[in-house]
């Protein structure tokens, strides 16, 4: 696959482009968090970005969607990167709908993901359990009691866990604490008795929950995939969704960059625009190579999961470690550059670094994929 | 015993009957009871008549006529029993040892007393929308009137301005002349007429900066430090003082924007214990044989506490040095590596954190995890105030390095 889009792929990413540019600029996303909005994200923007197939379109058409591919995906939530846009694309399509996609049944598929498609749905996956990304590190336990299972345990940074319809939980069966088999996923429902959400206020105004299970009881035919074999599901489902992930922090700090090498262009100091100064021009251009290099390898990591690529998950490493730092530095530098003005909440800028700061994190941060980076290059 | 140890001996007496119990961390170690403002400044009172809040200023302006080493020795021994010293601000590490040097007695006994009393807070009118790297180009206007200098501007980024009752302000006396010829140094009651304060939302959430506007507001004119369009020349030996301030220089233990964990840990402490962040690490992360599972960030973590460790003696030898052959060259690199450092330890608490790095409030994170974010956002103004490290860098590269410049 080439490294350019086609004239399709342009032409939904200028779509995107304009849909974000009129309906949901970054003031949209400061009302949100100044309203303190109790769904986190707005349904009715995300209706129209259903509309326009957005929700659906890597789930396949017989399933309702458009059956595109993660690029189409990626590009779309670059563009929203760009304007901070909160939605569950991640927590929905990528990480819910992605289990579903990955090891569902037939009947689980036709009854969860037409609604994703239609963006009636939200779902969350709530597989963390510790203070950094560790998917296989899981305590929370099923019981099997007959034909039911007794879940146990307690997951953290849920996105978008406070308002999705339907939980997806990841609990042992068997095996240790860090064992990569014995890890099965439930489906469930969040209003289950013993289901306990509470929502957490991140720094950078998205979703997130902390989920506390108690006893709760799921029946078997709600298991996604094989009993003890979940990790085969979550590989893939979460290299797609760091993937994906990428694709919105490329956005992220493309537009931090673009903002700045503005403000670099109007702000004058010492009677010239400070955009003469070589101490700003030299970092400014450290910062296009980064983007341009992030640029490259989100792409091309975007085509390794539509090509069927088997070097989707050192792609995603390597995008995620790559995008990482550039974004960090990016929106560092960002603020510095801003001077006293970048300071302030009422500048955009700092959002972009808050942003940034929780992308960072999510799915791993790049001293984790740096080191994942290696091991799957067998060294 | 030594001159020295006999003072000490005096100021740990002094203090043991003079400093009441809820203004120190107690003997066994449990949290220090709470106090109200009433008796924070009570205790500035006992300590002002004492002349140690100021140590160093002449008793005739409130402070002990105290030698450096002395001074040293009152805040030694005042960190030992954990209480502070309330009249710590703006008014004593910045404009305090200007007035010291360039204002007239009159001036002194006016302004300097209720500083070392801790009895007006001062704010620092600097920058303006249009002039912050470039401060010399600063368009607020003073025209005189009688007994009165006329003000018209605006300032930006003046830090606590809605909890100060005075400005240290630069004006523009001379429009006319070159751009650092025409500036004076006034001071004026925030409470005039015209002045209207208003507070700024910082990244952190925290109000902590504002935006103050003058509109014919009256200052006397016998508040005019120094000679009139004379002030750049006060206005750089203040900025001298805050970049001491900044560094964690210059005592007194209190730098802008207070709390900012994670930067001067390791201060108290000698070399021997791990530091906040490698204790954080253990606690957040868990260890190995008690090691940190984590090489990376342990290594990480070490390039952090080595840098610290550099810089720490770097501080000594320059004060070490400053005492036989004046300020060292090393004193000027000291606020640029000192904002650096911080910003890149906070960095990495929130790697250690972790998840826990990315609360704002409530619940699921503890008051110190949503501080330790908030210090963070808050410590990426420490390379931009007092001079932003490009300014420092410049600086140093013409002045200390005597690299030629293009001007
Ligand atoms: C938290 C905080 C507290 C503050 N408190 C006060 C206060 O109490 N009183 C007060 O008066 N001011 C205060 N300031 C203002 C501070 O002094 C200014 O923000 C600072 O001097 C930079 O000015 P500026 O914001 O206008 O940025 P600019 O000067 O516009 O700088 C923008 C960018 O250009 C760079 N730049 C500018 N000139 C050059 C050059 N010649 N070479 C290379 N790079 C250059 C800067 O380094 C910066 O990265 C505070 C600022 C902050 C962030």
């Amino acid at each position: 696959m080439a490294l350019t889009l086609n004239a399709e792929q342009q032409m939904l990413k200028d779509n995107a482009k304009e849909f974000v540019r009129s309906n949901a600029p970054v003031s949209h996303m400061r009302k949100l968090r100044d309203t303190k909005d109790a769904t986190g994200f707005s349904s009715d923007i995300y209706g129209q970005m259903a509309e326009l197939g957005w929700a659906g379109i890597v789930i396949p058409e017989e399933y309702g969607g458009l059956g595109l591919g993660y690029l189409e995906l990626g590009l779309v939530l670059e563009e929203c990167g760009r304007n901070l846009v909160p939605q569950p694309l991640v927590s929905t399509v990528l990480l819910g709908a992605g289990c579903l996609l990955e090891g569902g049944s037939d009947a689980q598929k036709k009854d969860i993901l037409p609604s994703v498609a239609e963006g009636e749905a939200v779902l969350a996956l709530a597989f963390e359990e510790s203070r950094r990304f560790s998917p296989y590190n899981v305590k929370t336990t099923a019981d099997n009691s007959g034909s039911a299972y007794k879940l146990n345990g307690q997951k953290t940074f849920v996105l978008d866990g406070h308002v999705a319809g339907k939980l997806i939980v990841s609990a042992r069966t068997s095996g240790e604490e860090r064992d990569r088999d014995g890890i099965t996923l439930f489906l469930v429902d969040p209003k289950a008795g013993g289901v306990k959400i509470e929502r957490s206020t991140m720094v950078d105004s998205r979703n997130a929950a902390n989920i506390t299970l108690e006893g709760v009881e799921v029946a078997a035919g709600d298991i996604l995939g094989e009993v003890g074999k979940g990790a085969d599901v979550l590989d893939p489902v979460l290299d797609r969704a760091t993937i994906c992930l990428t694709a919105e922090m490329l956005g992220l700090c493309s537009q931090a960059y673009d903002t700045t090498v503005e403000y670099l262009k109007t702000r004058v100091q010492f009677d010239v625009l400070i955009g003469t100064f070589q101490a700003l021009q030299h970092r400014a251009v450290d910062m296009f190579c980064q983007l341009e290099l992030s640029k490259s390898v989100v792409l091309d990591a975007l085509s390794s999961i539509d090509d069927d690529r088997e070097d989707v998950a050192i792609m995603a490493s390597a995008a995620k470690a790559r995008l990482t730092d550039a974004a960090r530095l990016v929106t560092r530098e960002a603020i510095q550059m801003h001077g006293g003005i970048g300071m302030t909440d009422e500048h955009d800028i700092g959002l972009y670094m808050k942003r940034s700061a929780a992308c960072e994190l999510t799915f791993g941060d790049a001293s984790y994929h740096r080191d994942r980076f290696a091991t799957l290059k067998g060294f | 015993m030594s001159e020295l140890e006999t003072f000490r001996e005096e100021v740990r007496t002094w203090l043991d009957e003079n400093c009441p119990p809820n203004m120190r961390t107690p003997k066994d170690g449990s949290a220090r009871l709470p106090s109200k403002p009433e008796e924070v400044s009570a205790w500035c009172r006992t300590l002002a008549d004492r002349g140690f809040t100021v140590p160093t200023w002449p008793k005739a302006y409130s402070g002990g006529d105290y030698s450096k080493e002395q001074a040293a020795v009152i805040q030694e021994e005042m960190t030992r029993i954990g209480t502070m010293n309330p009249a710590v601000s703006f008014g004593t590490m910045m404009l305090g040892p200007v007035l010291l040097e360039f204002a007239s007695h009159e001036q002194k006994l006016e302004h300097l007393v209720p500083i070392a009393r801790g009895e007006i807070r001062w704010c620092q009118g600097y920058s303006e929308p249009g002039s912050g790297s470039d401060l010399a180009s600063l368009q607020t206007r003073a025209v005189r009137d009688g007994d009165h200098f006329i003000i018209n501007g605006q300032k930006i980024w003046t830090t606590m301005a809605h909890l100060s009752d005075w400005m240290f302000c630069l004006v523009r006396t001379d429009p006319d002349a070159a751009k650092h010829h025409g500036i004076s140094f006034i001071l004026f009651d925030l409470k005039s007429d015209g002045v209207t304060v208003k507070p700024i939302k910082l990244i952190s959430g925290q109000s902590q900066f504002c935006e103050v506007f003058f509109e014919d507001v009256r200052a006397l004119a016998k508040n005019l430090v120094g000679k009139q369009n004379d002030g750049w020349t006060i206005a750089k030996r203040l900025l001298q003082y805050e970049r001491n301030m900044l560094s964690g220089l210059g005592g007194g233990g209190r730098r802008r924007g207070g709390r900012r964990r994670g930067q001067s840990e390791g201060r108290q402490r000698g070399n021997s214990g791990p530091s906040m962040t490698a204790e954080s690490a253990r606690r957040y992360l868990g260890t190995v044989d008690g090691k940190l599972g984590d090489l990376t960030l342990r290594d990480e973590i070490v390039q952090a506490d080595l840098d610290q460790l550099g810089f720490q003696l770097t501080m000594k030898r320059s004060n070490e040095e400053a005492k036989t052959s004046g300020p060292s060259a090393a004193s000027s690199m000291f606020k640029l590596y000192m904002s650096e450092m911080g910003k890149r330890r906070s960095e990495l608490m929130m790697k250690v954190m972790g998840y826990q790095s990315l609360g704002w409030e409530g619940p699921g994170f503890s008051q110190e995890e949503t501080g330790t974010t908030r210090g963070w956002l808050r410590g990426k103004g420490s390379s931009i105030e007092g001079g932003t490290s490009e300014i420092q860098k410049n600086v140093i590269a013409k002045r200390v390095l005597g690299l030629p410049s293009g001007d």
